[in-house]
């Protein structure tokens, strides 16, 4: 298979003196969708923010298209064609959904493709042409998820990192914002990485999945395979009772080795 | 006119009606409509440079969530430059007048650069000290270059006056209001319509999601800095006829820090209105009420309006959405 189009080897970060993720490593190859998944605290946001240059790693690289960029700015890292979509939204408030759209397309200047971007985006999601002259504060979480989304893809990026995009909404609207996940990744090419809680429609649209544990990668392979593993059914898809620091976990940790 | 030290720096804006008006104490209905107008324009004119005032400390919370205790020492250093560049190297006004605004728009930005920076993050307390020490030490180097003395800034509208009706204005008045007029226009336009403009308050609103976007967040926060220091400088440039020039011209912000916080301390828009609002006020009540009352009105009106509306007049009232 080609290089990975983002590899990340060993990646060690701190906050402070507290460590969050302890040598991780995964690949993502160009067109797939990529999922983490990991109870809260495992370290997920971590693993985004330290890619898209908001954390510097202590130690480990990160290699986009084979060039490393760790320890870059979060500007330069866009530039290159990373597109972050931050855990809970973070739309600007009181820029309307039209100023949101124009602010992803920040580092673009070809006025016709941002036009025609805007339509794209507005087409998947016929919410946001609705509302398109009302402050994003006053759209729903919801509709807030799918702005989020549609910002970071008016920066035409080759990977869009993608935090936790279930948070909080319906299960309805969770199907809903991951079908178009599917459909943007098969329509337009975008690479994606999705960090998850909600194994079951993360791993429903993923080529490729790892499960991350306090801050350590403890199991991965395909998406299909992973939802057919007793583990993830028991602590992600909730088919029996959750134990989430038990002595059960302890001793099947070994199998995942 | 010799007048008394505090009495031109606590109340520019009083000074402009005991010239042109009246001092003291007058009875309600005195003088009759024309009075109530003309006082109404004088405090219209005193309330534009309370607004300008007020945009700067908005600008700058907005973005970095600083109260930027220095901001009358800007307008201060803003009003110098323009003396130097007009009064001593003889340039023509309109020259100056840009010059002043250009060379405090880069002492905005390289402040923002190279000191303030480092506090972002810093808790508030930290931050409140340094703009405050920042402002002693503007006025100690003012001092220092230009000496203690008052200055005067010689301008196409000083000793002029303006006839409507039976309403006569002051041509400085006339100058303050058109020129406030003019800043908030551009600053509208430029806020609302321009790329620059809107990533300024995309990073004002969520300088996180900023970095997200590309947009050089630190880059804009020294721009903003430079826009403040900007406005503050054509404020002291406006004001400089009406209330002269010396190291504590400054201390007129004191009372633009009611009209900001009147306004919501977050609304461009508010603060040009709390800054016409307190500047009205104060007019008022110098003529009706005792001496006293103007140096107060400013606050009591603020405190009492915050009582009612405790965003402010045009405070954003929502929070971000979780
Ligand atoms: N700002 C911070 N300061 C200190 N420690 C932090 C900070 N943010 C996260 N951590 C710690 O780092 C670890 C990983 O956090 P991270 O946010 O990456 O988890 P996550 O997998 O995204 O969790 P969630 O599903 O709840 O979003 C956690 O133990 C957390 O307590
Ligand atoms: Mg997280």
């Amino acid at each position: 298979m080609a290089e990975p189009l983002l590899q990340v080897r060993n990646l060690e970060t701190y906050y402070g003196p507290i460590v969050a993720i302890r040598g991780v490593s995964l690949d993502v190859h160009a067109g797939q969708i990529v999922t983490v998944l990991g109870a809260n605290g495992a370290g997920k946001t971590t693993i985004l923010k330290t890619i898209s240059g908001v954390m510097d790693p202590q130690k480990g690289t990160v290699l986009f298209e084979g060039r490393p960029i760790q320890k870059m700015n979060p500007d330069k890292v866009m530039r290159l064609g990373i597109s972050h979509v931050p855990e809970g939204r973070e739309v600007f408030p009181f820029l309307t959904v039209q100023e949101n759209l124009a602010m992803g397309a920040f580092i673009r200047h070809d006025r016709a493709g941002i036009a025609r971007d805007t339509d794209m985006v507005c087409d998947y999601f016929p919410r946001l042409r609705e509302r398109f002259k009302q402050p994003a504060g006053w759209l729903s979480g919801g509709e807030q998820q799918m702005l989020a989304i549609s910002r970071a893809l008016m920066a035409r990026p080759k990977v869009m990192l993608l935090d936790e995009p279930s948070l909080g909404l319906s299960p309805l609207l969770v199907k809903e914002i991951f079908e178009i996940v599917l459909r943007v990744n098969r329509e337009q090419k975008t690479t994606i990485l999705l960090v998850e809680q909600n194994a079951n429609v993360a791993l429903n649209v993923a080529d490729f999945g790892y499960v991350i544990e306090v801050g350590r990668i403890v199991m991965e392979d395909t998406g299909p395979r992973l939802l057919e593993k007793d583990d993830i059914k028991e602590f992600y898809l909730g088919l029996k009772e959750q134990s989430a620091r038990g002595g059960r976990r302890w001793k099947k940790r070994k199998t995942w080795r | 006119m010799p007048r008394r030290h505090t009495e031109r720096i606590t109340s520019p804006a009083a000074t402009t009606v005991g010239r042109i008006t009246t001092t003291g104490r007058r009875l309600p209905g005195e003088g009759g409509l024309t009075e109530v107008l003309q006082l109404l324009v004088n405090g219209l004119a005193a309330g534009c440079i309370y607004g300008l005032i007020a945009l700067g400390f908005v600008l700058i919370y907005k973005a970095t969530e600083m109260v930027n205790f220095a901001q009358g020492d800007l307008l201060m250093l803003g009003a110098f430059a323009a003396y130097t560049y007009i009064g001593l190297f003889g340039l023509p006004y309109w020259l100056g007048f840009i010059l002043a605004v250009l060379s405090m728009a880069i002492f905005g930005f390289t402040l923002d650069a190279v000191v303030l920076r480092r506090v972002i993050g810093q808790p508030q307390f930290a931050v409140v000290i340094l703009t405050i020490g920042l402002g002693f030490i503007f006025r100690s180097a003012a001092t220092l270059i230009w000496g203690p003395d008052i200055r005067t800034l010689g301008t196409p509208f000083s000793n002029s006056i303006s006839q409507f009706g039976p309403i006569v204005i002051p041509d400085v008045n006339l100058s303050i209001i058109g020129g406030t007029l003019a800043i908030s226009g551009v600053m509208y336009g430029f806020f609302r319509y321009t790329k620059l403009g809107v990533a300024m308050q995309a990073a004002s609103q969520n300088q996180l999601a900023a970095y997200y976007m590309g947009i050089p967040v630190r880059l804009v926060f020294s721009l903003i800095w430079a826009i403040s220091a900007g406005v503050a400088t054509v404020a002291g440039i406006l004001l400089a006829p009406v209330s002269l020039i010396d190291p504590s011209t400054g201390f007129i912000a004191i009372r633009a820090f009611s009209a900001a916080v009147l306004g919501g301390f977050t609304s461009l828009p508010g603060a040009v209105l709390g800054g016409l609002i307190i500047g009205v006020i104060e007019q008022f009540s110098a003529l009706y009420l005792d001496e006293g009352f103007k140096d107060v009105a400013a606050p009591v009106v603020a405190l009492i309006v915050l009582a009612v509306y405790p965003q402010g007049l045009l405070g954003q009232r929502q929070r971000k959405r979780v």
